[in-house]
């Protein structure tokens, strides 16, 4: 799609990250006292660049919202940082912070959790342009009338509550709320994850088509792999907390270098009864171990095929195996 | 061809709810043959978990209700059935995995006891018989160290062992057949790899026949022997797997398959226009004609019926998609 007519990688960068990390406590005994810590992301590191689709992808507690919500500083980091548009955003004062929040939104999973069951759709859509301004002026009024104009609303629905649409239509309500302050950088979490496959489909190319006529840039979190493989230009693949592998999504898909990649790939089923049979496969054995005692060295050996003594007591290095195409393995191909 | 294990006709079931009577299920007929794995594919709300759980009144009756119908198992009607016998059935003769895992066992009893209830219940095995075969049984599903693990909580369990857990339970009493809704849904994928490995092994060991309830019309595609495709409560197409796949008649299914994302390819994702039909009206109409870009006037009146259009492949549309006019 969009990386076969440009490369991704030439644009400027707006968001930095560096060893990033956050560890939530785990606190016992009479004291609650801190006994140990959930190390939800463990020092990642990527760039994403102006106008393309970052992919995160991962399984449940490899840390990807995690590090969604981290880089909007919605968690305070353990470590690391976070520059936006080379400002750093982990040090900023809450009052600074505010003010850069227009530049940066998010999209949850959940349309039914994420929207204010009390409050009409015009009311949320509009709240953003209350709290920080109309972006370009005028009335509140219009631009909530055009923001849901752009997401396929109808904007005479304004004053009806979330309960009166479907679940496609409140993931397009959030998406308005997200865009209402022309922001820069949009964290999508799961964005899709709950609809139906029929209504995914229509959300993706809204999203896809807001990003042509905005610009915007995207951080899209998800366990799909063929979602991301699909919305994405370069992907990011994450495994307890670390970054493994992060490749042109072409590049990625072809030639996938980390064990955990290569099994996620062949763990994804296709929709093909023929392709289906011809498939290779790799079934990992057992399961994601636990962020609060992640493995020594490597942290995918346990579950790895190609795991060697070595690969428990050092920690891969994260290396540029081809251009653009980093990876963290001893023994990647 | 021999004769199905299941055969349901003209299943309705409805909802009395408050806000007005759900129309969940409007007349689904089909069958199960004997050692088969049959794929249910429809999105939430197209009446694929309503049916099967009607066949086992699984259902709360108020405010469900089965309104017509006729499913005939073995020599009895699962419709007519009094409770007493429907209990036998449940669990023994037919089995059922459901999505969750973490709900669907008793968070205060060991799997072992689990397990052992359901011997307990559907055969005639002592107590030493009973835990020889819940330890065999573990041991079928891929757990290991399974007499050790008879005595862990599901908590202690993680999401894939807690899944395999509900397997064994359902395998439990050599059942001839087994519903499963959704059973691989809450698991990440490369747990859902193990699963589906796991079920395909057992199935070519032990020949029951398999419903499989699901959203993913790519989760089936390697294992089903048939798909039926559900909306709106009824049943849009019927094929073997490869004919579904391969040229699905139905413009449901053919929308649905192309707004599938690929990881083996690049197509651009089609989406299907509108939303899903409003089920608080019994349909009078094709219920996908509103969304359908073949609909013409017939579909706005009548509803069409399933016509055989292939080998087994039967498709209910008033248009012909491969000639493009109507039939």
């Amino acid at each position: 799609m969009s990386s076969s007519t440009k490369s991704s990688t030439d644009a400027p960068v707006l968001v930095e990250v560096r060893d990033l990390k956050k560890h939530f406590p785990i606190t016992g005994g009479l004291l609650k006292r801190q006994v140990g810590a959930v190390r939800a992301v463990d020092g990642v590191s990527f760039d994403i660049h102006k106008g393309e689709t970052l992919g995160l992808v991962g399984e449940s507690g490899s840390g990807k919202t995690t590090t969604g919500r981290v880089i909007l500083q919605l968690h305070e980091p353990t470590d690391g940082s976070v520059k936006f548009n080379g400002v750093e955003l982990t040090e900023l004062r809450s009052g600074d912070l505010r003010a850069m929040r227009p530049q940066m939104q998010i999209i949850f999973q959940d349309p039914h959790a994420s929207l204010n069951p009390r409050m009409t759709v015009g009311s949320i859509v509009g709240e953003p342009l209350r709290e920080h301004g109309v972006p370009d002026g005028g009335t509140i009024q219009s631009a909530v009338d055009e923001l849901l104009t752009l997401v396929g609303l109808d904007p005479s629905h304004a004053n009806r509550y979330p309960h009166e649409f479907s679940g496609g239509q409140r993931q397009r309500i959030g998406i308005a709320r997200a865009i209402a302050l022309s922001p820069d950088f949009i964290v999508c979490d799961e964005a899709i994850a709950a609809l139906d496959v029929s209504i995914q489909a229509q959300v993706v190319n809204l999203l896809l088509e807001l990003q042509e006529r905005l610009g915007l840039t995207y951080l899209f979190i998800s366990h799909d792999l063929s979602m991301v493989r699909h919305i994405a230009d370069r992907i990011a693949v994450m495994y307890l907390g670390k970054i493994v592998e992060l490749a042109d999504v072409h590049e990625l898909h072809n030639s996938p270098r980390h064990p955990y990649t290569q099994a996620l790939h062949s763990a994804v089923p296709v929709p093909d009864p023929i392709a289906e049979q011809l498939r290779e496969r790799v079934v990992l054995d057992g399961d994601i171990p636990s962020p609060s005692n992640p493995p020594s060295g490597c942290v995918f050996r346990t579950r790895c095929p190609r795991a060697e003594p070595k690969c428990a007591s050092e920690v891969p290095v994260w290396t540029e195996a081809a251009p653009n195409h980093w990876v963290a393995c001893h023994f990647h191909d | 061809m021999s004769t199905p294990v299941l055969s349901v006709k003209e299943l309705k079931t409805r909802f009395n709810t408050q806000d007005g009577t759900v129309h969940a299920v409007n007349g689904v007929s089909f069958e199960l043959r004997r050692g088969e794995l049959l794929g249910v594919v429809g999105e939430s709300g197209s009446g694929k978990s309503v049916t099967m759980m009607s066949l086992l009144k699984l259902i709360p009756m108020p405010p469900g209700e089965i309104v017509d119908g006729v499913a005939e198992f073995e020599d009895v009607d699962l419709v007519q059935v009094d409770p007493d016998h429907m209990r036998d059935i449940r669990g023994g003769k037919i089995g059922f995995i459901f999505q969750d895992p973490m709900t669907s066992l008793n968070p205060v009893l060991t799997v072992g006891r689990q397990i052992k209830e359901s011997l307990e219940l559907h055969t005639d095995l002592d107590k030493k018989q009973r835990q020889a075969r819940a330890v065999e049984l573990l041991e079928m599903v891929g757990i290991p160290d399974p007499a050790q693990r008879l005595k862990a909580y599901p908590h202690e369990m993680s999401g894939g062992m807690r899944q395999r857990v509900v397997i064994a339970i359902a395998l439990a009493c050599e059942p001839q057949i087994i519903i499963a809704d959704e059973p691989t849904t809450a698991l990440d994928v490369t747990i859902q790899a193990q699963i589906i490995d796991q079920i395909r092994e057992l199935r070519q060991n032990l020949g029951t026949a398999v419903i499989w309830i699901t959203h993913d019309l790519g989760v089936i595609a390697g294992l089903a022997d048939r798909v039926v495709v559900m909306y709106g409560g009824r049943i849009v197409e019927v094929a073997p797997v490869k004919p579904l796949y391969g040229s699905p008649q139905h413009p449901y299914t053919q929308g649905l398959l192309r707004s599938l994302p690929r990881l083996d390819r690049d197509d651009e994702l089609e989406s299907i226009p509108g939303t899903p039909p409003n089920m608080y009206t019994e349909p009078t109409s094709c219920s996908f004609a509103p969304r359908c870009k073949y609909a013409f006037d017939k579909c706005t009146t009548e509803i069409p019926p399933l016509v055989t259009v292939g080998d087994g492949h039967e498709v209910a549309c008033w248009f012909d998609i491969d000639k493009g006019e109507p039939r």
